[in-house]
């Protein structure tokens, strides 16, 4: 099967946005998680609904949301360009933002499940060792919920994958540009007699899909090996 | 090192209210499920907080509520064992013990290679917590504790999750944990057996108050003690001497009242062990008597009576340097006419002191 280069630029460009999705967001998703799972504080229940809404928001409404706040003319969005000259609507890094906010919700649900599982006690262990609070997070916490940050990761990178409805919405369906796989594929089903090219980009979506979760899967137990959890 | 901690806290109808202070050597805490002993050494590691308190350890102030002051848990220098071990699933054994190695300046009193001869950890170095017996995580999280350097160790019933035989098993470890390393213990247990060999002081605690408190022989030996023990529990500790092993399988043991004659003692002549004698296996004899089967029969004289609830009543007998605690019933104690002062014969039988009350004691740092 070979590929016309506007497919190949789709599928380079949704690795290229995934990646940068989860990577940026993966280390924030902790953060969240473990407050979320260990801490009482003043603004919890707001930050959980904050985190969770893009799950029930329908996507159109939250790349409007994000076009509003990060297109040129958003505060946000106008601070950015002025500041760091990084500009975000219409561009590949608007779908890496679109698809971080997007998969955020699932990334943290997976690992806050796993911090829940670690035995809070450990921590208290591990003080009385005279481990600082950071020093317990890191050698205690982080290697006991590593899986769960895995399983978050990959949760992560298959929603940035298949996200399409915030994206298209907030950095338009520009070949190239912003076209991802899934946009690719709406294009050109849009497109009559184009089906072949639509079914090529499915079939390589699936392939990318399954290797996402068998390459997971190895991960997931080469770490539960390490932990001493089989 | 003294410590000296103050505590209150109300949790609805509870109310723990306790002064107390501690020594080198082995503090037991002894109490019911329930009476406060958990809540603490809780306290006094900074795992929890009183409503007031303060605690301090020489001139260190840990905490001090009047002041608003506490010293975090990972600053206090206070080691704690748990009592479900809390090894970290996913180090071995060498990486679990050498954990609080890496937070602390000052040098472990006990090089690691003595902590792991003391508790026999050699062979686990590699394991992971999940293959380890409970007898064995129990040893691991003593010397992980152990390794932090600590100023004091805090155990909460270490060996509470253990059956028969592990117990058995980690209890001379303890002991010598307790004779070889100098860091002073406060031991939670509601155990008479465990207090009775490891503990040198004891303070009794019951509904979050203290009833009593002293060094643990003299006090498990007063009758205004056991109520708080429990009638099944309650008997004095002696310090006997192994004098010489009997081809039978009986030992003869001398105490400072005498001799006694005990069957199956592991232990070298010349070795000093703790043993403890059931209130309930002793007899009160006015004359001595003749033709018994019991060998040991020993002069004493009656220090005092208590009279508790129901039908017995304790008497505590002076034998030699040592008081040996008798329940009697109160009739019995009546026909005797029990009194001060009264000589009479106490009878131990042979086969009474059970095995794990017997303790040892190795070159002992007074």
């Amino acid at each position: 099967m070979s590929l016309r280069p506007e497919e190949w630029a789709a599928l380079v460009l949704s690795l290229k946005v995934s990646l940068w999705a989860v990577a940026l967001s993966l280390p924030l998703a902790v953060l969240v998680a473990y407050l979320l799972a260990r801490r009482e504080f003043p603004g919890k229940g707001l930050l959980s609904a904050v985190v969770h809404v893009p799950l029930v928001l329908p996507p159109v409404v939250t790349g409007y949301l994000l076009l509003l706040t990060f297109g040129r003319n958003g505060a946000v969005g106008r601070w950015l360009e002025d500041t760091l000259g990084l500009v975000l609507a219409f561009r590949w890094t608007g779908a890496a933002l679109a698809a971080a906010i997007m998969g955020f919700p699932l990334m943290v649900r997976a690992i806050r499940l796993a911090v829940e599982a670690v035995d809070p006690r450990l921590e208290e262990a591990a003080a009385t060792l005279g481990a600082p609070p950071v020093a317990r997070f890191v050698f205690v916490t982080l290697p006991l919920i590593s899986p769960g940050i895995l399983a978050g990761a990959v949760l992560g990178f298959a929603k940035a994958m298949g996200e399409f409805g915030a994206t298209i919405t907030f950095v338009a369906n520009i070949p190239g540009q912003t076209q991802t796989l899934p946009s690719a594929i709406y294009a050109f089903l849009q497109v009559p007699g184009a089906e072949t090219a639509a079914m090529r980009l499915v079939i390589l979506s699936l392939v990318v899909a399954i290797g996402a979760v068998v390459i997971s899967e190895w991960l997931s137990k080469r770490v539960a090996a390490r932990i001493g959890r089989t | 090192m003294k410590m000296r901690v103050d505590l209150t806290q109300t949790y609805g109808d509870f109310k723990l209210d306790v002064a107390f202070e501690t020594g080198p050597g082995v503090t037991a805490i002894f109490g019911p499920s329930g009476s406060g002993k958990t809540t603490i050494i809780k306290m006094i590691a900074g795992l929890v907080h009183p409503d007031e308190g303060r605690v301090s350890m020489d001139e260190t102030v840990l905490l001090d509520s009047s002041k608003r002051q506490s010293v975090a848990v990972h600053k206090r220098r206070i080691g704690y064992v748990f009592q479900d071990g809390r090894l970290f699933p996913h180090l071995s054994v060498a990486r679990n013990i050498r954990f609080g190695g890496r937070f602390t300046k000052t040098p472990g009193a006990t090089p690691e290679s003595s902590v792991v001869e003391l508790l026999g950890l050699g062979p686990l170095m590699h394991r992971l917590p999940g293959d380890l017996s409970g007898g064995e995580r129990q040893r691991v999280a003593l010397a992980r504790a152990l390794l932090s350097s600590p100023r004091l160790l805090l155990m909460d019933e270490p060996l509470a999750a253990l059956d028969g035989p592990r117990k058995d098993e980690v209890l001379p470890y303890l002991e010598a944990l307790r004779d070889e390393t100098g860091v002073p213990i406060l031991y939670v247990s509601h155990s008479v057996d465990e207090v009775a060999r490891l503990a040198e002081h004891l303070i009794l605690l019951r509904d979050g108050k203290i009833m009593l408190s002293g060094p643990t022989h003299e006090l498990l030996s007063k009758p205004e003690a056991l109520p708080f023990v429990g009638v099944r529990d309650a008997g004095s500790v002696l310090h006997a001497t192994v004098v010489k092993h009997d081809a039978d399988g009986l030992s003869q043991l001398s105490i400072s009242g005498g001799t006694l004659v005990l069957p199956g003692i592991d232990a070298d002549v010349g070795e000093t062990l703790v043993i403890r004698i059931l209130a309930q296996d002793v007899l009160i004899s006015l004359e001595e008597p003749k033709g018994l089967s019991s060998r040991n029969i020993l002069p004493a004289i009656v220090m005092s009576l208590h009279k508790g609830h129901g039908p017995g009543v304790a008497v505590s007998l002076r034998l030699g340097e040592d008081t040996l605690l008798a329940r009697v019933t109160a009739r019995a104690a009546q026909e005797l006419q029990l009194r001060p002062e009264l000589s009479c014969y106490a009878i131990v039988k042979a086969t009474t002191v059970p095995r794990s009350s017997i303790g040892h004691i190795r070159n002992k740092p007074i």
